[in-house]
């Protein structure tokens, strides 16, 4: 297929993205976590047909969440990943390669992927096929956040293949596909959560124990966008996205957008996303008990859960004409307020007995805020 | 065998339709899309802002993939 796209030959030539720098920074409050974000990121040219670009981003977190919280100390750790990329235009064929390193106390990932773009049928569709390797080496800190003791429980490795189709509609509208397969093999299970299960010797009314996860997982996930560009200068975006796994989980994504900019110094941005899901065939918020069956989960992350968003942007151009050897300069604000609903993944951290019998307690939620600030200079 | 022939077949008349296609007339013509141009219709314009949102709702959600934009948008050069 890769070479039947390649077959596809155009004599004028397709152009590269201008060089950009960004200094970004994040913070994620709910849930018990707080999550500070910094990241720096570069791309250049170095000829019209062939860029390089390096990204460095610094999560630190604190806190953990409420399964978590339900066994354990509060964490404290640190995530540095490391990102570089080069880009090689041939005609209407992009070809990247990039290369991730993700260093957490307990826990490394590497990342290797490749993919290209092909603009075809007189530049009113372009075809994107990829594909990314990683290899995770997976741990548990059983000491303190100040005193870690790490134990190494096992690798997993994941491969990531994808295939996206952009196509003009109009002179207004324009669409796309995207499909992602992707598998794992290995060590899945998270290891600071735990099952609980009914043990009416415990005075709780119930233990905690292991997860058991299967060793493979495989998902299919398919994305259709469409944005559609209004009678006056503003554009509206429509996402949904179908997504799919072997452990039992179906979720669906619902997306609006709308981008409307004032004069050529201000973008505002207004955003609405729900999400739903199922939860997975071995999990369970309350096991009858203990080994009751091969696979056991309790990770919230697998449990039956929707969310809604609601989301604001605005982007100022302090340099919207250029200076110096800058085309433009933009500073741009992010706000989301994120309600965290789950339907069968109940707080043990906050209720129990005497009022509350195991499987009784209330249903969680929470939740969560999402800043972002980041500055972008284009040359 | 089976299986080998139907992707021979496969990428044969993806090919064939291909090239063929090249000799589709755009109907949106080159000096039509001024607006998808625009910024504001581009699928991603600020990349690390969705890669870090998408990374917030992958370790909270069960779902995962697909949210990346295929290419950048019209293609106006």
């Amino acid at each position: 297929m890769i070479a039947a796209l390649l077959l596809v030959r155009s004599t004028s030539a397709d152009v590269l993205p201008d060089n950009r720098a960004d200094v970004f920074w994040s913070k994620y409050s709910g849930g018990g976590m707080d999550i500070t974000g910094y990241s720096a990121t570069a791309r250049a040219k170095i000829t019209e047909n062939f860029a390089v670009e390096a990204n460095y981003f610094v999560d630190k977190v604190s806190g953990a969440s409420v399964d978590v919280l339900s066994q354990a100390s509060v964490i404290k750790d640190e995530r540095k990943q490391k990102s570089g990329t080069i880009e090689y235009l041939r005609d209407k064929t992009t070809y990247t390669a990039s290369y991730t390193s993700s260093v957490e106390r307990d826990y490394i990932s590497n990342t290797a992927s490749i993919s290209l773009s092909q603009d075809m049928f007189g530049d009113l569709t372009t075809v994107t096929l990829g594909f990314a390797n990683t290899q995770n080496k997976v741990g548990e800190n059983n000491g303190t956040a100040n005193d870690p003791n790490v134990a190494w429980l096992g690798h997993a490795l994941t491969r990531a293949y994808s295939g996206g189709v952009s196509q003009i509609i109009t002179k207004n509208f324009i669409a796309g596909l995207n499909l992602q397969v992707i598998t794992d093999a290995g060590f899945l299970a998270n290891p600071y959560r735990s099952i609980r299960y009914l043990d009416p010797t415990n005075p709780k009314g119930y233990s905690l124990g292991t997860q058991v996860y299967p060793d493979t997982h495989t998902s299919t996930a398919v994305q259709l966008q469409g944005k559609y560009y209004l009678p006056y200068r503003a554009a509206v975006t429509a996402i949904y996205r179908y997504y799919t796994d072997t452990w039992g989980v179906r979720g669906n994504t619902y997306e609006v957008d709308y981008t409307h900019p004032v004069a050529n110094r201000w973008i505002f941005e207004g955003r609405l996303r729900y999400y739903k899901q199922t939860a997975a065939t071995f999990y369970s918020d309350l096991f009858p008990f203990a080994g009751s069956q091969n696979f056991t989960a309790r990770d919230q992350n697998l449990a039956s859960l929707d969310n809604s968003t609601i989301g604001a942007k605005v982007t100022y151009a302090f340099w919207p004409e250029g200076w110096k050897v800058f085309k433009r300069g933009t500073v741009t604000f992010d706000a989301s307020r994120i309600r965290f609903n789950y339907s069968d993944f109940r707080n043990i951290k906050d209720f129990g007995l005497p009022d509350y019998a195991p499987g009784e307690e209330p249903l969680y939620k929470f939740n969560a805020n999402v800043f972002q600030v980041f500055v972008s200079v284009y040359f | 065998m089976r299986c080998s022939q139907i992707v021979m077949s496969g990428t044969l008349l993806c090919a064939v339709l291909l090239s063929s296609a090249c000799s589709i007339q755009p109907w949106v013509k080159p000096y039509e899309r001024d607006r998808l141009a625009d910024p504001i219709m581009a699928w991603d314009r600020d990349a690390i802002s969705s890669a870090y949102m998408d990374h917030i709702r992958e370790s909270r959600e069960g779902s995962r993939g697909a949210t990346g934009g295929a290419g950048g948008g019209c293609g106006c050069n």
